[in-house]
């Protein structure tokens, strides 16, 4: 090699010659920050859930105990209630989401002129970008039971409740499964349906027997967002859940009072989305993220 | 695809179904910024400009509105070079323990912004003295690391290793070749992290309300806050309609500089 390096014995030298501490080098800030600053206390977190709360002083006992996933789990207490009524939450956001999602996709892919697609895609994917809060606020003044604005134009509203927390749930989220949707239905190329129209099938039965079984991984895909995105949320539900409670709301209640416990429904809520990670990454989904 | 009229009236009628669930509700917001009624009486009676200049004159909103751009500013400073380092570190150097670093970049996003919370706001407020500004910049630029990453990562890959090449072969050091090969293709792809990692900072509630310290309000936090107040609620309202139609702007800016924005957050 005939580069001109710095003299030797400088450190520019030193590094030349050792790609091992470049790498260190690059690495050193980025990872002490990340290790120190977020993985550390998310470990703790994850331990705490194994210790108490002694009940007389609030202060934390470091012995090893299953108790508070027991509580968790005990069918007399109302947190597994919560537990099941989280994860019917977030399968039906996702279900709502991957209903809507298919047909508006197909739409954009294969129908909608290609010279408006651009503009139409940022059309559904633009709300992505505004403010979370906003977004469920103005869910609460359409959902408002006195004079919303379903109420005064319908004449009918949910009201504040499980319904609500649905549709404004699938409402944040219906763009995190459109864009894999939308990806995943242009990369079908057009011949394979145009052979299967040719040997004579339907829309329908092309859409049932080719499109779907190849979006299927773009759909799994954008699963994982509304799934994973609806079980940790907490907010949506205090705004326009009405008295409804899932185990993000747990979480906020009790970390003040009794850590352990609520670092138990975190953990359990991470176990969830874990386990449905798992279950998924067998169908090849995950490199589709 | 040759699909069946009925098949394109159908699909044609969902897409403008979504259309209005997604636009009707911003919508009313922003309509109802100058709605004459306290109590959002729709249809509106009137209109009036005065909820907008109370808005502006409210201290409350100027003082979070000022909090949330500094603490976005400086996250996203600080999440622009821990991000470039760990994407130039990840994309030109093959390790063990690379996949580890990149799960660990994305950790932060993917877990549920209330396990993050929860977990720094224990760690703050036990060992660190408790939670002021300082813990809020620092829980919002460890968020926004994966977005400037992402970006950074995705622009090196496609970059290659072909100009590095040619420059060392040129006789350019290796810091002379990140300042005048690396560092100017990667620009755009930066400018374009560095605004949605400011937008992710700007919008956050989760973890800004397990971080931030007594008495500092970022916008969410006070919107947040005043959402309960009815004799607040139009002020709440403009500030919510205000933040509708600046969020277009970004996704205007990050869709003209960077071409590599398909589905990641």
């Amino acid at each position: 090699m005939t580069t001109t390096e710095a003299p030797a014995g400088s450190p520019a030298a030193f590094l030349y010659r050792h790609p091992r501490a470049r790498l260190t080098g690059l690495l050193a800030l980025p990872m002490t920050w990340l290790v120190l600053l977020y993985l550390v206390p998310i470990v703790l977190l994850f331990v705490t859930a194994f210790w108490t709360t002694d009940s007389f002083t609030g202060n934390l006992q470091r012995t090893f105990t299953l108790e508070n996933f027991a509580r968790v789990l005990d069918p007399s207490q109302p947190f597994l209630t919560t537990a099941l009524r989280t994860l019917a939450v977030a399968v039906s956001v996702t279900v709502v989401s991957i209903i809507l999602a298919v047909p508006l996709s197909l739409f954009l892919a294969k129908i909608a002129q290609p010279r408006w697609r651009p503009l139409l895609v940022a059309l559904v994917v633009t709300p992505l970008w505004a403010s979370y809060l906003v977004k469920v606020y103005a869910w609460r003044t359409m959902l408002n039971p006195e004079g919303g604005f379903l109420e005064s134009t319908l004449g009918f509203s949910t009201g504040y409740g499980w319904v609500a927390v649905v549709v404004v749930l699938t409402y944040l989220w219906l763009p995190y499964m459109v864009l894999p949707v939308y990806v995943g239905m242009q990369n079908v190329p057009p011949s394979l349906l145009d052979a299967s129209s040719d040997l004579g099938a339907r829309s329908w039965r092309t859409f049932r027997s080719v499109l779907l079984p190849l979006v299927k991984p773009a759909i799994i895909a954008g699963s994982v967002f509304t799934f994973s995105l609806s079980l940790g949320d907490y907010i949506t539900v205090q705004l326009v859940g009405g008295k409804a409670q899932m185990l993000g709301n747990v979480v906020y209640g009790t970390f003040a009072t009794d850590l352990p416990f609520a670092a138990a429904i975190a953990s359990l809520t991470v176990l969830i989305m874990i386990g449905y990670l798992a279950a998924i990454s067998r169908t090849g989904a995950l490199e589709n993220l | 695809m040759i699909l069946s009229r009925t098949a394109k009236w159908t699909l044609g009628a969902v897409f403008a179904l979504v259309m209005l669930f997604i636009y009707v509700p911003l919508l009313v917001v922003v309509v109802n910024s100058f709605n004459v009624s306290l109590t959002f009486q729709w249809p509106p009676p009137g209109f009036t400009m005065e909820w907008w200049a109370r808005a502006i004159d409210n201290v409350g909103v100027r003082e979070a509105l000022l909090t949330s751009v500094g603490v976005a500013l400086i996250a996203t400073t600080i999440a622009l070079v821990l991000g470039t380092l760990t994407a130039v570190a990840l994309t030109q150097y093959a390790f063990f323990g690379r996949q580890s670093i990149s799960l660990l970049i994305i950790l932060p996003i993917a877990l549920p912004g209330i396990v993050t919370g929860v977990a720094l706001n224990t760690m703050f407020t036990s060992w660190l003295g408790g939670l002021t500004y300082l813990t809020l910049v620092v829980a919002h630029a460890t968020f926004c690391i994966v977005v400037i990453f992402n970006n950074a990562s995705a622009r090196l890959r496609r970059l290659g290793g072909n100009f590095v090449e040619a420059s060392m072969d040129l006789g350019a050091t290796r810091t002379t070749t990140f300042w005048r090969v690396t560092f100017p293709n990667m620009r755009s792809a930066l400018v374009a992290g560095a605004v949605l990692a400011f937008g992710l900072s700007f919008d956050e509630i989760i973890v800004t309300t397990f971080t931030a310290g007594p008495g500092i309000q970022t916008l969410p936090l006070w919107i947040f806050n005043n959402l309960f107040r009815p004799q607040q609620a139009p002020i709440v309202n403009v500030v919510a309609a205000a933040l509708i139609l600046v969020s277009i702007l970004p996704l205007y800016l990050a869709q003209r500089l960077s071409d590599d924005q398909t589905g990641d957050r």
